[in-house]
């Protein structure tokens, strides 16, 4: 069987035939004659359309609900608005649609289902490549393009032998790419006839099974991938951080289920400096980023060191790795120190930017070296402006006029619990605030080299510098090669199996009594083919022409 | 004026010549219409053909009497055999005034006159029109703005119905499709209208993402894929209802669809729309391959499932079983046309509503 039973060019299905009593009798089927029913099933057309519709429908609730792989964020917040729905659709996997159960098992099923069909198909069509053109038809007047033309015998009267013209025929039909056969026997009349029968664009088929079986690769490798591959996410501040390749120094990881450790080639990355350029001119656009670039030194395991810049669109290669700029923001430096003027605190600390003008919010923890803990949120505006209501904002990212405002809170950090805490997040739970708000002190308000005492003579704080950092994503995909081969062979095979015309051309040529030579040509198309009739048209004239026939006194073409 | 405020003219005026273009294919589909119902032959072109008149010797005294073979009720007594006119009666007021004589149209061997369709050619010729003007439109935006015209909503519209118009164009040198002039003229003014209305925005400088050669390629494959994809619309649209006139015989006259007897019959029509469809087909699968690579370049990641993403992801699919349906046994016909209507609609979808409600990584849109 080449191609499912209910493709469109097998032939119809024949009904059971009625018993004697003109019941139809369906043969009783055993195991295995069910298990062949259902893999029949599973392999026809029928199946596979119905299993690629599914998949369409199955990937749209997918874009209506935040995903927690894209949009972990969204998903959090989808359960605030919404807290009756979104456990119903948890238990769905509405946030996880692309790795759900219903979502896989609908594409493992439409590949298995391809498997079945490709495999079957490869193998007859392989038998398809090595046969012979089939034997021409009794008839040919029926068939497309057809259209009969005769040869006179030439001046000196010899008659134009059948098997000769077919013999020249047949040589152009092989050098317009045809498969031929040649097939000769007497006539009606007694006198020879006979025919070349063609078949090209088998390679129609050959690019529909490198198209399938390309999707069963790219499906492949992109699992393979997933499984060998890592992911992770650092933030480091310009001025001279640096990030060495290893697990521990990940802000976050996702490593592939086969994620080995050793994997990790501990390269180093130093952040020399990041600029962000915005548009400056007044219209529409201002204040739109128009380049980010960091400026990296790297050094692999026994290497020199090397300078790049990492940018947008531009990602650096290193280590196996590829290094991605997909974030950037501000760290204002920020030094604590205790009332006898002893540092408790320095450190450049990423604020993570709100809007497009970069207002950002950052905190800031000290779990010791104070008379209790504090903790502060901050508030970093690059470019401050106080609206009518007295409250502050930002006008333009760049920092222009940065300004540092600070919460602070004393208490219990809750880090001593061994639980995991967010840097970006200040649990105040069992804290106080001190200043802003409600409290009636003002916040901590510092420009860059302003300091300021805390409150309750706690101490001092001071905002010496503002850094930029950028946030970097580490990738690791063995596979994505391989992914976009088998994408790119697909293509390949969709363009030749979508665009080669699969068709048959006959000519025949029959002797008559009185030494002329009809010579019949006809096509069948085997699948679309719109210029089927003008390629019969076109064969037949350049072959007439051969032969010596004067163009144009053939009989018009049959349409 | 700046070369932007040059192309928002060019634009302007491409509308209103569209407009008249589209007035005029509409006009051409109630002509076809109209000389239908008068029992004349229409063909896909919009020629008119009119039976010769039957010359018939009546009575003893040798009279002539001018009989219209096709219509009987517009006889028009006395005159002279050849000239067919206007002989529908059916009032269509492009159509040849020539009541008189061979000037209303070609007189064939056989008796019958033949009228080419003058609000036909008048829609493809203000059609040619309307393109030019939105070509220079087009370009003056890409000049003006220094990069190509395809980076924001605004733009994607203009540079999008420049290329459905273009093929419709190039598309008609090789079959005759004008008789969805209507269609697509009427399709285009409705995209631009909208988006000149809700979507213009003033030239800005291209964000750090979209800086990227991977903008001009993907982006304006897909456009082009989004073009014939609309023909192939609107073509298993028409088969849709050409199926369910040959299949109810004249059940659609409620409709008034007259004009269907004039064009392709259902399995043309369905081949007509599965090649332009294939085209579509192609280029967006390079459209989904393209993306991914860009995706990888600046996103880190060569597919995430990102809305936009997951459009491109559905409309490819639904377009595949468009395919198979074809290729399948009691799919074949009006059902496999539905898949390929769905797929348009999950296109217009995918530009007009995921692009401007839906969030993610592609919030490019410029609004
Ligand atoms: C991942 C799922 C699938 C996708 C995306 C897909 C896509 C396509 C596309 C785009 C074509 C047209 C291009 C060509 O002829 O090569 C096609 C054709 C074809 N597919 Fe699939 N396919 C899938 C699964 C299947 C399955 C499971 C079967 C078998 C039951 C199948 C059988 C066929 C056949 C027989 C054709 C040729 C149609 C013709 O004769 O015109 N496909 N497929």
């Amino acid at each position: 069987m080449s191609r499912p039973s209910d493709h469109f060019d097998s032939p119809a299905p024949q009904a059971p035939a009625p018993d004697d009593d003109g019941n139809i009798v369906q043969p009783k089927l055993g195991f295995v004659g069910w298990m062949r029913w259902f893999w029949r099933q599973l392999t026809s057309m029928r199946t596979a359309l119905f299993l690629l519709l599914l998949l369409a429908l199955a990937a749209v609730p997918g874009s209506l609900v935040p995903q927690r792989a894209a949009d972990p964020n969204g998903v959090t917040q989808y359960f605030v608005d919404n807290p009756t729905l979104a456990p119903i659709l948890d238990k769905f996997q509405a946030f996880d649609v692309y790795t759900s159960v219903w979502f896989s098992a609908i594409y493992l099923l439409l590949f298995i289902s391809l498997v079945g069909c490709v495999i079957p198909r490869a193998k007859h069509h392989f038998d398809a490549l090595r046969a012979k053109p089939p034997r021409t038809p009794a008839r040919l007047s029926r068939l497309a393009g057809f259209q009969k033309r005769t040869v006179e015998p030439v001046a000196n009267g010899e008659a134009v032998r059948a098997v000769a013209a077919i013999e020249s025929a047949r040589k152009i039909l092989r050098k317009s790419g045809y498969r031929a056969v040649v097939f000769s026997a007497p006539g009606k009349n007694g006198l020879e006839t006979a025919s070349v029968s063609a078949e090209r664009g088998y390679a129609r088929e050959t690019g529909n099974l490198i198209f399938h079986a390309a999707l069963v690769g790219i499906l492949i490798t992109v699992g393979l991938g997933g499984g060998f591959g890592y992911s992770g996410q650092r933030v480091v501040v310009a001025g001279g951080q640096t990030f060495v390749n290893t697990l521990s120094a990940y802000d976050s990881f996702n490593p592939g289920r086969f994620f080995n450790q050793t994997a990790l080639d501990p390269y180093t990355i130093k952040l020399d400096q990041f600029t962000a350029t915005y548009e400056t001119k007044a219209d529409g656009a201002f204040g739109q980023p128009t380049d980010y670039n960091a400026e990296v030194t790297t050094q692999e395991r026994g290497g020199a060191t090397q300078q790049s810049d990492i940018k947008v669109n531009s990602p650096l290669s290193i280590g196996g790795t590829d290094v991605y700029l997909l974030g950037n923001g501000y760290a204002p430096t920020i030094t604590v120190k205790d009332p006898t003027g002893k540092v408790v605190f320095t450190d450049s600390v990423p604020f993570l930017p709100q809007d497009a003008n970069l207002t950002s919010i950052g905190v800031v923890k000290i779990p010791d070296g104070l008379a209790k803990q504090i903790g502060m949120i901050g508030f970093f505006y690059p470019t401050q402006a106080t609206s009518t209501t007295g409250a502050f904002y930002s006008t333009y990212p760049d920092d222009d006029y940065p300004v540092l405002t600070l919460n602070v809170y004393d208490g219990d950090l809750g880090l001593n619990g061994g639980v995991p805490t967010s840097v970006y997040s200040l649990d105040t739970d069992k804290m106080t605030q001190l200043t802003g708000g409600t409290t009636g002190v003002d916040s901590i308000e510092l420009k860059p080299g302003d300091s300021q005492a805390l409150p309750n003579g706690m101490g001092s704080i001071s905002f010496d510098a503002v850094q930029r950092y950028a946030s970097l994503d580490i990738h690791h995909d063995p596979t994505q090669g391989w992914v976009l081969l088998f994408a790119a062979s697909g293509l390949a095979g969709l363009l030749i199996s979508l665009f080669i015309p699969r068709r048959r051309v006959w000519v025949k040529a029959s002797e008559n009594t009185d030494g002329s030579l009809s010579l019949e040509y006809a096509g069948l198309a085997r699948g679309e083919d719109p210029r089927l009739v003008s390629a019969v048209a076109d064969i037949a004239e350049r072959h007439a022409t051969l032969l010596g026939e004067a163009p144009g006194r053939g009989d018009p073409p049959a349409s | 004026m700046t070369l932007d405020e040059y192309s928002i003219f060019f634009l302007y005026a491409a509308m209103v010549v569209y407009a008249f273009a589209f007035i005029a294919f509409a006009l051409d589909l109630a002509r076809r219409s109209a000389q239908v119902s008068a029992g004349n032959k229409v063909g896909i072109d919009g020629t008119v053909t009119v039976a010769p008149k039957v010359l018939e010797t009546v009575g003893a005294d040798g009279q002539l009497v001018a009989v219209a073979a096709s219509q009987p009720a517009s006889v028009a007594a006395g005159a002279p055999a050849v000239a067919a006119g206007s002989g529908s009666g059916s009032g269509s007021s492009v159509e040849g005034k020539g009541a008189g004589g061979a000037k209303g149209g070609r007189v064939a061997a056989d008796g019958s006159v033949s009228r080419r369709s003058l609000s036909l050619r008048l829609g493809m010729a203000f059609t040619v029109l309307g393109f030019a003007l939105e070509v220079v439109a087009d370009v003056l935006r890409g000049i003006a703005a220094q990069r190509v015209p395809w980076a924001n909503m605004y733009e994607f519209s203009m540079t999008g119905t420049v290329l459905i118009v273009g093929v419709f164009l190039v598309v008609n040198t090789r079959v005759d499709l004008r008789f969805l002039g209507t269609f697509i003229s009427g399709l285009v003014l409705v995209l631009l209208g909208v988006s000149t209305v809700n979507y213009y925005v003033v030239i800005a400088p291209l964000p750090p993402a979209l800086q990227s050669a991977w903008l001009v390629i993907h982006v304006f494959v897909a456009s082009l894929g989004t073009a014939f994809f609309a023909l192939g619309f609107a073509l298993s649209g028409i088969q849709l209802l050409q199926a369910r006139r040959e299949n109810s015989g004249s059940a659609l006259k409620f409709l008034k669809l007259k004009f269907l007897a004039s064009l392709p019959d259902s399995t043309r029509l369905e081949n007509l729309a599965y090649r332009v469809n294939i085209v579509g087909f192609v280029f967006w699968t390079f459209t989904l391959i393209a993306g991914a690579v860009w995706a990888e370049r600046a996103w880190g990641r060569y597919w995430g499932w990102d809305t936009k993403e997951v459009w491109t992801f559905i409309i490819w699919v639904i377009y595949a079983g468009y395919i198979h349906a074809r290729a399948t046994r009691g799919w074949r016909g009006s059902r496999s046309a539905w898949l390929a209507i769905i797929g348009f609609g999950a296109v217009l979808f995918n530009f007009g509503i995921v692009n401007v409600f839906f969030h993610g990584l592609h919030s490019y849109s410029g609004l």
